[in-house]
């Protein structure tokens, strides 16, 4: 394994390709995103969208926040090379819903509201509380590593090039 | 931020090693020996420390206060004080002109200027208290993996530390990489293709 550092750095970039492909995915093939064990039946992008545009010398950041904005901005962004390098998602399974940020050079989860529970009203309530809690977010964890697994097994296939970045190249110029 | 707030920022680890011996006792141990120390009423800036989940301002890994289920549940608490530099910069020259004063002298050598400086960031310390931040985490000994209730930079930096000094066990942050080296069940030649991989270009047609 390379040293830690240098493949933070090194492969902040497949964190950038995941949200892109992951934006990709959710427009145009969004049932193969579900894992039908984890109980999610929907997945959609939420109300932050940050893309940045490295190419051609420059550093330019794009983002597009807000309830029921619109994604246009972000794909002309594409269209000039942008990636995604953070995204706002909302998972759904029945009537519950988890929110969360996810960042794409560290994978990090931010801001993640995991559907209520109950408050703690006496010391004997916190075990079971705690035990819910985390639960939840294992769920929201799960989901993360269950589209990141889906992503790399796509992007370390021979066919990515010839197959997926072709489809997303045709999909980001008809957007 | 808390476990138990209505959202939360979360860092993965996986945790590298194992623990030979009484699992417990030796975490036990290492989790009284490495507690938070108060350092209020002390003239040191900064302390770095584990802390119960329940009882944060009062620190006790008595009995197995710090299981719930199968997962180990406790706190990193770092107190920090941090004084205003004006403020810092005042009282220095303060004692500086003091001490020229007393000696009748015109001015002061560095390394006295140093003392002074280090003497004034003492008493100020001393009677400053510590602004404590406190970070949950979650420890699934089993599943080999810690969540971390926070995205910060430097208290990430301080848990692998402590975490290691503590437990003589190593912490791996879970990014692109090695999640997808130690996460994604990816077979040998998956793994050789991983190393190779250069950026994706996404849109090959023209921009208008």
């Amino acid at each position: 394994m390379l040293d830690v550092s240098v493949a933070y750095n090194r492969y902040k970039f497949l964190g950038h390709e995941f949200l892109t492909w992951l934006w990709y995915m959710i427009e145009t093939d969004r049932e193969n995103l579900m894992d039908p064990a984890a109980g999610f039946n929907d997945l959609h992008i939420g109300n932050r969208v940050v893309l940045e545009n490295s190419s051609h010398n420059r550093d330019e950041v794009i983002s597009i926040k807000g309830d029921g904005a619109g994604l246009e901005e972000g794909v002309i962004a594409l269209q000039k090379g942008a990636k995604v390098t953070e995204m706002n998602l909302v998972a759904q399974a029945g009537e519950h819903e988890w929110r969360f940020n996810i960042k794409g050079e560290s994978l990090n989860l931010s801001s993640l509201k995991p559907p209520e529970t109950g408050g703690v009203e006496k010391a004997e309530d916190m075990e079971g509380a705690v035990l819910e809690k985390i639960y939840l977010y294992e769920k929201a964890v799960a989901l993360t590593g269950h589209l990141y697994r889906l992503f790399i097994t796509a992007r370390v296939s021979p066919d990515w090039e010839p197959a997926v970045v072709r489809k997303i190249s045709a999909w980001i110029g008809k957007a | 931020m808390g476990l138990l707030s209505s959202t939360v920022s979360l860092t993965q680890y996986r945790v590298e090693g194992e623990i030979d011996g009484s699992f417990m006792d030796i975490v036990t141990d290492a989790l009284k020996h490495n507690t938070i120390r108060e350092i209020d009423n002390e003239p040191e800036e900064k302390s770095v420390g584990w802390t119960s989940f329940h009882t944060p301002f009062q620190p006790n890994f008595e009995g197995s206060s710090f299981m719930i289920g199968t997962h180990l549940v406790f706190g990193l608490r770092i107190d920090k004080k941090t004084i205003p530099s004006k403020v810092v910069a005042k009282h220095v020259k303060m004692a500086i002109d003091r001490r020229l004063k007393d000696s009748e002298r015109e001015s002061l050598h560095k390394n006295e200027k140093t003392e002074i400086k280090d003497e004034v960031l003492r008493r100020l310390y001393t009677r400053m208290p510590a602004t404590p931040n406190i970070y949950d985490l979650i420890w699934n000994y089993e599943g080999k993996i810690l969540w971390f209730f926070t995205n910060l930079k430097a208290a990430n930096e301080e848990l692998e530390i402590l975490f290691s000094k503590s437990f003589k066990l190593s912490l791996v942050r879970m990014f692109p990489y090695t999640a997808a080296l130690l996460t994604c069940d990816l077979a040998d030649p998956q793994k050789d293709a991983l190393e190779k991989l250069s950026p994706t270009t996404f849109f090959r047609g023209t921009h208008a």
